[in-house]
């Protein structure tokens, strides 16, 4: 009998595991030697800005003064942007889960990816181009019907190239990304809740409101995140379409700004404080998305005794 | 609160493949019926047609007539939805939805067509419910508690409240034991036999004696080979279909000879 120790040395098999488990462990420890050292950079470029004095700074009062109207204006367009891609990519993405026959789904779903390919630059000329034209003369209709809200107080641009536009561009940008994550989460409620539903005697919408969105509902929460994420850091197709200004409340006039935006369009002709009050404002973009982010989670983690993970 | 279903002529295509070859069977009132057979067979399939269930499987049709108390399920102008809030459902493994409460569970067909109920009404309901399921005393003190939180014959009870908190005329089962441990089975066999006081139930089950314990009536099922439909074999009561059944493969299949 030949004798098969317990204690083989011979690891043959395990080098792999090894390779594997190292090169998984690099890759994990890379990603937060980035995340750290982008981190460190925004914070040291950012401190020359963050303790001059007030009159040294753009604007002439200070850093906060000249940072939280962008703020501002970077929410604005965001929230534009989620309000309307959220229910149409959600819309979109049911249909193509879960109404569409297949062949059409399959298609559809395509074209929706496809969305995502454009690069922003060409949205951004589209919108500029294109959408801010067409869409003027309804600007003026909601100055004049709708003036008394804040939001669509006259004299609406002529030229269209509002946050509002803007924020309508975004929209279309960050619709493919919430409508392809969607599709997927909603493909994967699992048919035992389904035919739960359908079996005691639920519509096909009943059906997807009992089962299909409860079940994805926290992957719709990350789909919205990261579409967030796109629209907050967002740079060409504001840049291009956006005719920046002042903070207003008023959504159909020129004005406003957005942080990444601002950025953009001021960095390559800065130089000394100026550029690290460019960099500042990129930490406090940092910081508004790791803010989302981590109210995002805590969303999905309240709910987790019901999410069906258990 | 219950009625009786006749099939008449029923054949079961999957597209053009021919599943299930007609069967003609009429189930009593108040009763329950088992339907036995090797995997394959059919009887599931046949049984997602009492309610049309097989209908959310594409391509899955019918031909002939399944008539409650003389409606014809497949007639003009009848509703899928309503026919399934008639005939209820309960699965092969317990499905209560996970993100509802226990009460939520039980009250989520009640809640369905936006019928609307008072918080009384739906507090009586969901322990007449649970107490119709034999699982009011095990979870009144955590109504609020997930469904999922419980175990795997507790959500199966939970599954069979939720079907009858909707008043349903007729049950079925499609292998309601099959993911369960023998005492949770029990309990679920136990409540099957007060079912039957008020339901007209219909239970696929591939452990035979659970059919002999729990029906009055027994379907065999079979197959002649791969690829070939189902059939409906031998219908009678199930202690003649399990002592002295008319046919050879029947007996056979009840005897453990085969399948």
């Amino acid at each position: 009998m030949t004798a098969t120790s317990l204690t083989s040395t011979q690891g043959a098999g395990r080098t792999g595991d090894k390779v594997f488990s190292g090169a998984a462990l690099a890759a994990g420890c890379l990603i937060l030697a980035v995340l750290f050292g982008v981190a460190l950079f925004l914070v040291v470029q950012a401190i020359p800005a963050l303790t001059a004095p007030a009159d040294k700074i753009q604007g002439g009062q200070g850093f906060f003064a000249y940072i939280w109207p962008i703020v501002i204006g970077t929410l604005i367009a965001a929230v534009i942007a989620l309000v309307i891609a959220t229910p149409v990519a959600i819309g979109v993405a049911l249909f193509i889960s879960h109404f569409a026959p297949r062949r059409l789904a399959s298609g559809l779903g395509y074209v929706v990816d496809l969305l995502a390919a454009i690069p922003s630059v060409v949205y951004g000329a589209w919108g500029a181009a294109f959408l801010a034209k067409q869409i003027s003369p309804a600007y003026g209709w909601l100055a004049e019907n709708m003036g008394w809200l804040p939001i669509f107080q006259g004299p609406a641009s002529t030229t269209g190239k509002t946050i509002l536009t803007a924020g309508i561009v975004l929209a279309v940008m960050v619709l493919p990304i919430i409508t392809s994550l969607s599709r997927e989460i909603f493909l994967q409620t699992p048919k035992l809740h389904e035919e739960a539903a359908l079996a005691l005697g639920a519509t096909r919408w009943e059906m997807i409101k009992m089962a299909v969105l409860p079940f994805g509902r926290p992957g719709i929460i990350s789909a919205i995140m990261l579409g967030l994420g796109r629209a907050l850091g967002e740079t060409m197709a504001v840049a291009l379409v956006l005719s920046s200004g002042a903070l207003t409340a008023s959504l159909i006039q020129s004005g406003n700004q957005t942080i990444a935006a601002e950025i953009a369009l001021n960095f390559p002709e800065a130089s000394g404080i100026k550029v690290s009050t460019l960099i500042a404002a990129g930490l406090v973009l940092f910081v508004i998305t790791l803010a989302v982010n981590m109210i995002a989670r805590w969303v999905i983690t309240r709910h987790k005794e019901f999410s069906g993970a258990n | 609160m219950s009625k009786r279903i006749d099939v008449k002529d029923l054949n079961v295509y999957y597209g053009d493949f021919l599943a299930v070859e007609d069967v003609s069977i009429n189930i009593e009132a108040k009763s329950v019926t088992a339907f036995i057979g090797p995997s394959g067979c059919g009887k599931s399939t046949f049984l997602r047609t009492l309610n049309r269930m097989h209908e959310v499987i594409p391509g899955a049709r019918v031909e002939g007539e399944v008539l409650l108390d003389g409606d014809n399920l497949y007639g003009p102008g009848v509703d899928p939805v309503t026919v399934r809030s008639q005939i209820g459902m309960v699965f092969q493994r317990p499905n209560p939805f996970p993100t509802m409460s226990i009460r939520d569970n039980v009250l989520a067909g009640v809640k369905l067509n936006n019928k609307k109920i008072s918080k009384g009404e739906a507090d009586v309901l969901v322990e007449r419910s649970l107490k119709g399921a034999n699982l009011w005393n095990e979870v009144k003190d955590r109504l609020e508690k997930p469904g999922s939180g419980l175990s795997g014959g507790q959500q199966q009870r939970l599954c069979i409240a939720r079907a009858i908190a909707v008043e349903p005329q007729v049950i079925l089962m499609d292998e309601p034991c099959s993911a369960l441990d023998p005492i949770s089975t029990l309990a679920i066999e136990d409540l099957i036999n007060e079912l039957k006081d008020q339901y007209t139930v219909v239970i696929v089950t591939h452990n035979m004696q659970q059919a002999a314990r729990v029906s009055d009536k027994t379907a065999f099922f079979n197959i002649a080979g791969t690829g070939k439909p189902g059939k409906l074999i031998e219908y009678g009561d199930t202690h003649t279909i399990f002592s002295n059944p008319v046919q050879k493969a029947t007996e056979d299949y009840v005897s453990g000879r085969f399948g």
